[in-house]
């Protein structure tokens, strides 16, 4: 009702000091949580793109989730056995050409098939053992992250020779080798080969950069003596959202352990989830202290116009009216404060995003980046709703005291 | 014709530990055009019955109709329809909003009432206070008025919603004696010329002799009503 907000807004201006204090503190609080949680998603949301960016979405190992079953005990239901030892099954996917026919279908996203070993480098003198993976090199582009890492050379490098690999940097720099050196390359079944550095890849994570080799995938069938294996499939999807159920569907045809970036990043996801949690609570705590402030100006209010309540109620005013009139002016403070919070969020986000860090690099020198800040209405309208939620308990505490007010007692008083 | 007050045994007692009788088995009709003075010495629970007429407050005896409704029966939103729809109040003190000015403050009851269009009310509330010589006033706020101006902005603030009923709680006790002579006159015109009902309480003498009906009240009781040249 018109009459009840002028009345209201009469009301507040006329406490101009206090009014500005509550309207600031509020503001303080709805802009502050603006910020924090523009920070706290950013900071996710960078995490979780960089996830999505450096790991396959689904993996696809030669591991099962649970032990083989024996015959016998799908057989019969009594059975129980004891002190067995299995069979020696055969290491890899097996029979990896209809796996891959069975995913290529339908698999929203491209797909690799790579055999990962382990071998050693050995180059004068020196031994470091890495992971030789052995990839179709125009597959492994398209899915690995490694692709955009390259300093020189590339993996269709690889397809140029039969004893071609490339490595990260570091483990060149380790060897002392570089683009063009051949060095050896060992098994772990004994076998040895020489092979040419023809790329260098920097991917910023040491274990990478310093364990890990690349070769084409004969190579390394041949090097640990497994003809047409593989033992692992990577995915990389169109939607990354989607990889849990492209996992478990994957999972369900072929029988092998598929793992979503989700699962394999869960304590991540988790601690993420922690971590939203303790910021709306600090959130709401801060805004509930911005409450009290207003609290203390409505409550101050109606006590300074309990004649203006009885001469309201004389002419005419209901305890209904009363009521609604001190929410109203808890609402228009929370209001008001939301709105100046929402521009002091928006300068602080802007502020903060002009910040840039200096974060040393290790090896490559500095990297400099911006804080990762995520912009979203969601902000917004939570802080707002919070302190608005806050402003009417605030409003309607002494709100509920003023409609009690009994206007005889205050006007034989007067008189 | 029915009466607009109709009383009968009026009792108010507060519910003190000692209980406290405000107003005693109060029997009153008044009708329509009748300028009353509620008389009484401080503590007679002169104001006390007024309020109760004014459906400030709640009788604990006795049976109230006020323009043929049963004040008793009616709940707390309706009584304050009823006050809102038939009853202007002026008390001792102007009792206006400070922060509104007097145009606004007589506006404040047709805005609640809702009847009216923002224009309409407007030009109400200015021949409210034209007709109360305050043309030159309208637009200023109660501070910057004299305690006669107030108290006349108060009665046409009372007069705002056209209601049948005036309650007046010592108009004119805050008042000199040439403003009380102007309110005195005030209420008079409404009840001869607008045909309104005006119910004062005072304990000015003089005035209440100048008025049509006189009720005298001591202790809470009537001890005596009676009318002038009646």
């Amino acid at each position: 009702m018109r009459l009840l907000l002028d009345l209201a807004v009469t009301h507040i201006i006329g406490r101009g000091r206090q009014t500005l204090v509550a309207i600031l503190g509020t503001a303080l609080g709805v802009g502050f949580s603006i910020a924090m949680a523009a920070l706290m998603q950013g900071g996710e949301d960078d995490f979780v793109a960089q996830l999505i960016d450096t790991m396959p979405h689904v993996q696809i190992t030669d591991e099962r989730r649970t032990a083989a079953r024996q015959p016998a005990e799908d057989e019969f239901d009594a059975v129980a056995i004891a002190g067995l030892r299995p069979r020696d099954d055969r290491r890899g996917i097996l029979n990896p050409t209809a796996a891959v026919a069975a995913l290529s279908g339908w698999i929203p996203g491209t797909m690799s098939k790579s055999l990962k070993t382990q071998g050693v480098v050995r180059y004068a003198g020196q031994d470091i053992g890495i992971s030789i993976f052995g990839v179709e090199p125009r597959q492994e582009a398209r899915v690995s992250s490694i692709a955009q890492d390259f300093r020189q050379g590339s993996f269709d490098s690889l397809i140029a020779g039969g004893n071609n690999i490339v490595v990260g940097d570091s483990l060149a720099k380790r060897l002392g080798a570089d683009l063009g050196t051949t060095v050896t390359l060992v098994s772990a079944t004994g076998q040895t080969r020489a092979v040419k550095i023809v790329g260098l890849f920097h991917t910023g994570v040491t274990a990478r950069d310093e364990g890990e080799g690349y070769v084409l995938l004969k190579i390394a069938q041949i090097l640990s003596e497994r003809p047409n294996a593989i033992n692992e499939i990577r995915l990389k999807l169109d939607d990354p959202a989607a990889a849990p159920a492209v996992a478990k569907r994957a999972e369900a045809l072929i029988g092998y352990k598929a793992v979503a970036w989700q699962e394999a990043n869960e304590s991540l996801l988790e601690a993420f989830v922690i971590r939203n949690i303790i910021m709306y609570t600090v959130v709401g705590a801060i805004l509930l202290v911005a409450g009290f402030g207003i609290f203390n100006i409505v409550s101050t209010i109606t006590h300074e116009k309990a004649r203006d309540i009885a001469i309201l109620k004389s002419l005419g005013f209901e305890a209904r009216d009363m009521r609604r009139l001190f929410l109203l002016e808890g609402l228009t403070l929370g209001l008001a404060g939301s709105l100046a919070g929402w521009l002091l969020g928006f300068a602080l986000c802007f502020g903060l995003s002009q910040v840039e860090l200096h974060i040393s690099g290790g090896t490559v020198g500095r990297e400099i980046t911006k804080l990762p800040l995520t912009w979203s209405p969601w902000h917004y309208l939570i802080a707002a709703g919070f302190a608005l939620a806050a402003a009417g308990i605030a409003g309607y505490l002494p709100a509920r005291q003023a409609a009690k007010l009994n206007p005889v007692d205050i006007i034989r008083g007067a008189t | 014709m029915s009466a607009l007050i109709e009383a009968k045994g009026l009792t108010r007692v507060l519910p003190e530990t000692v209980p406290v009788t405000l107003v005693k088995d109060v029997s009153l009709a008044i009708g329509e055009r009748e300028l009353v003075a509620v008389t009484g010495p401080s503590g007679s629970g002169k104001s006390s019955l007024l309020y109760l007429l004014g459906l400030l407050d709640r009788q604990t005896g006795g049976a109230l109709h006020i323009a043929g409704k049963d004040a008793s029966a009616l709940g707390e939103r309706d009584r304050a329809r009823l006050r809102l729809e038939s009853i202007g109040f002026v008390f001792q003190f102007h009792f206006l909003l400070p922060e509104f000015t007097a145009r606004e403050n007589v506006e404040i009851p047709m805005r609640k009432l809702g009847r009216l269009g923002a224009r309409e009310m407007r030009e109400r509330a200015d021949a409210l206070l034209d007709a109360l010589g305050l043309a030159d006033h309208r637009g200023k706020r109660p501070d910057q008025l004299s305690g006669g101006q107030r108290q006349r902005v108060a009665v046409a603030r009372s007069l705002a919603n056209d209601p049948p009923l005036l309650l007046a709680d010592e108009p004119t006790g805050s008042l000199d004696s040439h403003s009380s002579e102007q309110v005195f006159a005030i209420l008079s015109a409404l009840v001869h010329e607008r045909g309104k009902t005006v119910v004062a309480v005072t304990h000015d003498v003089d005035l209440a002799a100048r008025m049509d009906r006189r009720v005298h009240l001591v202790d809470g009781v009537v001890t005596s009503d009676e009318r002038n040249g009646g």
